[in-house]
């Protein structure tokens, strides 16, 4: 009973100790901070994804605190954030519009013949340094998924070997941008709803040879658009993101372009109907047959 | 061990390495060397070197000669480039590179008529020129290292003050499987190689001149010999084992010395060359002729006669299996270079540039198509490797992204042989992942 009583003891005044020298240490060496950076890192995504250019969501609200850089560089916040955390700090919020990342590619499995067979490791970077990788087309969407796997938001789907955005996942960081060897992932503004899904310089014929959806180059899409909907670099049409006064082309365009090919596309078909149909379709046969 | 002091005897080895079974020589070691006719249509690609790319002198619709300039070297790590025969500028545009994608290259349709340019360079005496002038007409001849590097050999003729050079090493090791080219030249023309060696000597004014050939190749090895006294150069047979070739294991093999990490083989007092780049600053210092031809190894067993040609630079891979009787079979893969350090090729239409020592057909009976699986430690690639690296931990670090780990474990000393993939029995991409560490790495350092 003695010991335990003397070990209790011995304990308690052990802790006593300690939690006063705490306590005086906590006052007598206590670092100022702001609280407003507090306030911030709340009112942040909290994400770390980097897309603002900061080490974090700490660093970055460190930044808008000391007034180096305004709250809608943060890509990720929607703007009731954004002016959230102007209001509570009470500056300029700034215009800030969504953006998101779109790839601009069009050719799965189905679409862009495989020139060779690959079996290095399963990863874009790696297998654009072995003679470009299996796909025909030196400048298309390898589906390896490297983007994918860097999406801190996991926003990227692999839909039969060709990386699609889902929009109202994205926030736009931008790190896939920064991953993708081949360049094809761009950040587009979010109301931005059409694209041409084609990436490639080459000539028409070129691209023929080797994918079913390329973009030819035949304008069909600027002449039925508005003007400056569109910009057109050698062979290669892509639609304006500069919105002018014309704005942005609507589905209407895609529905009065006929494109030939079909690369002219809304986001939501590159993201499901046909593709993933097919993808679906092929996974029943590969079931069936096993 | 101390660099620049030789350890005798020579260890005419180094510790690693690996030997392929089926080397695949005896396809082409027997088949002289035939001229390549003459086509109708070059693709000379514009960047053949390593470093700044030449700049184009001429436009569409030139007519050119044979040797005329096509594009002036643009910096010191640059060398010119020279047309392959007479003929007129078709086009200047993308042609697919050895990489896979579109490389700028001009397209040349010949005129049958062969003619040498009016400003062909003219024959220097090299044993009393200067080591300058020996050095200039390297640079104005366009070479380059032959075996594969394409590093500009008159920047390796030329190492900065500090440096003391004692030692020319010429490779004729030949260790790849399957190639013949360098064995070929030995045999045919010994004498083109050896003066090349001595030229290279007399411009970094050494006396030293070793030239290093596996012993696969005694006939090379004897026909060398019997003329080698004459120039002052030691003909040394070395082991049988992959990469002999490699710049650190045959300065190693011949001398000793180690290149220490991160080094040049300047820093271990020599200077390495190919046997072919010899035999071109031969023809360039001898006959002033410019670099437009080399002898390239067209072998495979798809093809009907494999055989070593002397092709012009610029001539497309198609036309080179055409000339070698064209295929009987198949092919399934077509690599330029070697099977071990070649690469695969998107098209048959990819010319010959200046470092192609091969084109190699594969046939579909000879791929195998396997799934890597994960690492046993059972450390066959650390036997292989030649640089004592350990390829299996490290590919563990690279494939979860530990690129700063990679780095502290000397990734970057990597050769890229593919000794370690070819001895791994899981079949592990290990050089993959080496070369996506190394450009990483690199990366991260630019920036």
């Amino acid at each position: 009973m003695n010991t335990i009583l003397i070990a209790a003891l011995v304990c308690g005044v052990i802790a006593l100790v300690s939690g006063l020298v705490i306590g005086v240490a906590s006052k007598l060496f206590a670092v100022p901070s702001d609280p407003r950076v507090d306030l911030v890192i709340g009112l942040l995504p909290g994400a770390n994804c980097g897309g603002c250019g900061k080490a974090g969501c700490a660093d970055f609200a460190k930044s808008v605190v000391a007034g180096e850089n305004p709250p809608n560089k943060c890509p990720v916040s929607s703007a009731e954030q954004i002016s959230a955390i102007a209001h509570a700090l009470g500056i300029e919020a700034g215009s800030s519009f969504k953006q998101v990342a779109v790839v601009l590619c069009g050719g799965d499995l189905n679409q862009a013949r495989q020139h060779t067979l690959y079996n290095g490791v399963y990863d874009c970077v790696s297998a654009a340094m072995v003679a470009g990788g299996p796909k025909s087309c030196s400048y298309g969407c390898f589906g390896m998924g490297s983007c994918a796997r860097s999406c801190p938001f996991g926003a990227i789907e692999i839909i039969n070997n060709l990386a699609v955005v889902h929009p109202e996942v994205c926030v736009g960081c931008g790190t896939c941008v920064a991953t993708c060897p081949r360049h094809l992932i761009k950040l587009v503004p979010a109301e931005a709803k059409v694209h041409i899904f084609c990436s490639s310089p080459l000539k028409g014929p070129e691209k023929k040879k080797v994918c079913s959806v390329p973009c030819l180059g035949c304008r069909k899409c600027v002449k039925a658009g508005a003007e400056g909907q569109f910009t057109v670099e050698g062979v290669k049409v892509s639609v304006n993101y500069d919105t002018g006064e014309n704005g942005l082309p609507g589905e209407d365009v895609v529905a009065a372009a006929g494109c030939p090919t079909g690369c002219l596309m809304t986001v939501a078909k590159h993201l499901e109907t046909e593709y993933a149909e097919l993808a679906e379709a092929k996974k029943e046969t590969e079931n069936g047959r096993k | 061990m101390a660099a620049n002091k030789p350890i005798p005897p020579k260890p005419l080895s180094f510790p690693g390495g690996i030997h392929p079974a089926k080397d695949g020589k005896s396809l082409t070691e027997k088949k002289a060397v035939v001229a390549a006719p003459l086509f109708d249509r070059y693709v000379v690609q514009i960047s053949q070197n390593v470093g700044a790319p030449p700049k184009l002198v001429v436009k569409v619709g030139d007519a050119v000669k044979k040797g005329d300039l096509l594009a002036e070297a643009s910096g010191f790590v640059s060398v010119p480039l020279h047309a392959p025969t007479s003929g007129v500028i078709s086009a200047v545009g993308d042609a697919p590179g050895p990489m896979g994608t579109l490389v700028p290259a001009v397209y040349l349709d010949a005129d049958g008529r062969d003619e040498w340019t009016a400003n062909r360079m003219a024959p220097l005496d090299w044993r009393t020129a200067e080591p300058a002038e020996l050095k200039n007409r390297v640079r104005d001849a366009g070479i380059v290292g032959m075996g594969g590097a394409a590093f500009p050999t008159h920047v390796k003729l030329s190492p900065p003050p500090d440096k003391k050079i004692d030692t020319v090493i010429l490779n004729g090791a030949e260790c790849e499987p399957y190639l013949t080219a360098d064995h070929r030249l030995m045999l045919e023309q010994p004498e083109k190689v050896l003066v090349g060696a001595a030229v290279m000597a007399r411009a970094l004014g050494v006396e030293n001149i070793f030239i290093g050939v596996e012993k696969n190749k005694p006939d090379a090895i004897d026909k060398l010999n019997e003329l080698a006294g004459k120039y002052g150069v030691k003909v040394v047979g070395l082991k049988v084992q992959y990469p002999q070739g490699s710049e650190k294991q045959l300065i190693y093999a011949l001398t000793g010395r180690c290149v220490p990490e991160g080094g040049l083989p300047m820093d271990a007092g020599c200077v390495v060359q190919n046997v072919a780049t010899a035999a071109a600053v031969c023809d360039a210092v001898e006959s002033g002729v410019p670099l437009i031809e080399r002898i390239t190894t067209v072998t495979g067993t798809p093809l009907a006669a494999p055989g070593n040609f002397l092709v012009r630079i610029g001539t497309p891979v198609i036309r080179l299996v055409e000339l070698a009787g064209g295929v009987t079979e198949e092919p399934r893969k077509l690599i330029l270079g070697g099977p071990m350090m070649g690469f695969a090729q998107r098209s048959f239409e990819v010319p010959v540039a200046k470092n192609s020592s091969g084109v190699l057909l594969l046939a579909a009976s000879e791929i195998v198509q396997y799934d890597s699986a994960g690492c046993m430690r059972c450390g066959m690639c650390l036997r292989g490797c030649p640089m004592h690296l350990s390829p299996g931990p490290l590919s563990m670090l690279i494939e979860n992204e530990k690129f700063d780990l990679a780095a502290q474990n000397h990734v970057m000393d990597c050769l890229e042989c593919g000794a370690c993939a070819y001895a791994c029995p899981a079949h592990r991409p290990l050089v993959q992942h080496m070369r996506r560490a190394k450009a990483e790495i690199r990366k991260r350092a630019k920036k």
